[in-house]
């Protein structure tokens, strides 16, 4: 018996280690991030660093201001929230109250495949479709440019906010509904002023899952921004937080004020990755208590 | 009904059907266009040899072979972790602030960018036991343990409560009822966990630059895990941004699509398959 009971008492720690190895990821990399984005923060000076606005790492006096960064990947996250989220609302509400079975399906697959694209592929396209698109229609040399990405990160951050505003909204009561119905108005005026409004913290949460994915965005971002450290302008070449890392990781010596500043930068991101995470996480919840 | 609730009506109602036939629309494009730039493009060379400068080819195989053996490798290591996680929470863990301290922890991990997987990986396994396609896979496994967690925790919660009465009823212990009661419940979740996590896996590409490196050779699985390799969507972005060579790149992604195409057929099937098991 004191046998079985200790063969249980392992069994129930090797689960324990295993249900409690999610927080053990989130501390590491939180502390990793911390660790090493900190020694560069100290060299260059908080304020440098973040409101500096240029970036020259490889100059002869090395500049490592990151605001052109930071503005890049609010202004690209601003733009792809304003184009992708009316879209992906309307398509929501279509696909939830108005379209029959066999129509939801149809697009339902439609959305998972563009939910599955890998994100280089989306760059692929932008580079080839987009990207000569926007030179020839606006006159430019160039077409690379924080256009090209926001449209790029719209489509991507569409089938996030699609699913995620549909569950919200197939969520809300029928009786809602019904009760509106009833009362005269069409069935179009009850999706939006009564199904909408019921289920708002749904709606707001799949939006701010759209700033997480479009902030967070590397390769297709890479591939159609030009990746030059201005600051931004809609027709100019950016660089993004994200990309800012990717590009010049692979060339940087490790141990070198250039590598730490990139952690830095990774650093920063976190900081606004978390704070996404902890609004949608507080949404959800009231979603949930209601 | 006066003219400003009508034009309201109107414009709302056209509204959603311009939406969805630009969503409509956009998927089309992208895939058909992929296709028609790729599909001419894979030829029984690309897939079955190995980049060479002398005969002046290109060959997808090393990164075909590497793909494989990422998937293979993260997929062995995230499935008892996640499925663990998922055990522990569902029948275990009875302090309601561990299980949501938990539970925000893979919502974190699920929503930091890959890039960051990236460097932490590149920190974590690449600068221990070099760049390679092992550290690639440790790299891909905390970024997808969330998701088997997830969807191995939703099947755990339809095993009826009453099957676990029963079986410790009988005087089974805690371990014999998972073993026999608990684990075969959960596997239409760990299926699914495994087609959602193939397709990230697949996908992926910020987080294998720094870990799992750029190279084409091609290596028998054990050599290959233990040395660096370009995956497909890896190579895709070379062949794209730094070599030029379009072709090719559509050509990949041609191939990555149809993956994809297929992945969400086979989930969309098996959840079909389980939801109709269950009802019986």
């Amino acid at each position: 018996m004191k046998k079985k009971k200790l063969f249980e008492n392992i069994i129930h720690g090797i689960f324990l280690i295993l249900g409690t190895i999610t927080v053990g990821f989130v501390l590491v990399i939180t502390i990793y991030l911390i660790v090493s984005g900190i020694p560069a923060i100290a060299q260059i000076g908080l304020f440098n660093f973040l409101f500096g606005q240029e970036w020259a790492s490889t100059a002869a006096e090395p500049k490592f201001g990151i605001l052109p960064f930071i503005l890049s990947s609010v202004y690209g996250m601003a733009g792809a929230i304003l184009i992708g989220v009316p879209i992906g609302f309307f398509t929501a509400v279509f696909l939830s109250k108005v379209a029959n079975k066999k129509v939801r399906a149809a697009v339902g697959v439609a959305v998972d495949l563009l939910a599955g694209i890998p994100s280089v592929v989306y760059g692929l396209v932008g580079m080839l479709v987009l990207v000569p698109g926007i030179r020839i229609l606006f006159k430019l040399p160039d077409g690379a440019s924080l256009l090209a990405a926001i449209i790029v990160l719209a489509v991507m951050i569409l089938p996030n906010i699609i699913k995620m505003s549909m569950t919200a909204l197939d969520a809300v009561p029928k009786e809602y509904e019904d009760g509106s119905l009833a009362l005269g108005a069409t069935a179009t005026e009850t999706y939006f002023r009564v199904s909408v409004p019921a289920a708002k913290s749904g709606i707001a949460a799949a939006v701010v899952l759209g700033v997480g994915r479009a902030i967070g965005e590397t390769m297709a971002v890479i591939m159609v921004a030009g990746n030059v450290a201005n600051m931004p302008t809609l027709f100019g070449s950016v660089r993004f937080l994200t990309t800012a890392v990717a590009s010049e990781m692979s060339y940087s010596s490790p141990g070198s004020l250039q590598r730490n500043a990139l952690f830095s930068i990774a650093l920063v991101l976190f900081l606004f990755i978390m704070l996404i995470n902890a609004t949608l996480n507080f949404l959800l919840k009231r979603d949930k208590e209601k | 009904m006066n003219r400003k609730r009508k034009s309201y009506i109107a414009s709302m109602r056209g509204l959603m059907i311009v939406s969805t036939v630009i969503t409509v629309a956009l998927v089309l494009f992208i895939l058909i266009y992929v296709f028609v730039k790729g599909v001419p493009n894979i030829t029984w060379e690309l897939l079955s040899t190995k980049p060479s400068y002398s005969a002046e080819r290109i060959g997808i195989l090393p990164d075909i072979l590497n793909t494989l053996y990422i998937l293979l490798a993260t997929l062995i290591i995230v499935l008892p972790l996640g499925v663990g996680a998922a055990i522990y929470l569902t029948e275990y863990a009875k302090n309601k602030k561990i299980v949501s301290i938990i539970e925000y922890a893979a919502e974190t991990l699920s929503g930091i960018p890959s890039i960051i997987y990236g460097l932490v990986g590149m920190l974590l396994f690449s600068n221990n036991f070099g760049t390679s396609l092992l550290a690639g896979s440790l790299t891909l496994v905390i970024m997808n343990l969330p998701t088997v967690m997830r969807t191995t925790q939703e099947s755990l919660k339809t095993v009826p409560q009453s099957y676990r009465e029963g079986a410790f009823g009988l005087g089974a212990g805690k371990w014999r009822v998972i073993r026999t009661v608990v684990l075969p419940g959960c596997v239409d979740g760990v299926i699914t966990g495994c087609i959602l996590s193939a397709g990230r896996i697949i996908g992926e590409s910020a987080a294998l630059l720094f870990t799992a490196g750029f190279a084409h050779a091609i290596h028998g699985i054990l050599t290959g895990l233990s040395s660096p390799g370009a995956t497909l969507t890896v190579a895709l972005y070379v062949y794209a941004k730094e070599e030029g060579e379009f072709g090719v790149a559509f050509a990949i992604a041609a191939i990555l699509m149809i993956l994809m195409l297929l992945i969400n057929l086979s989930a969309t099937l098996v959840g079909k398959y389980f939801a109709k098991r269950r009802k019986v």
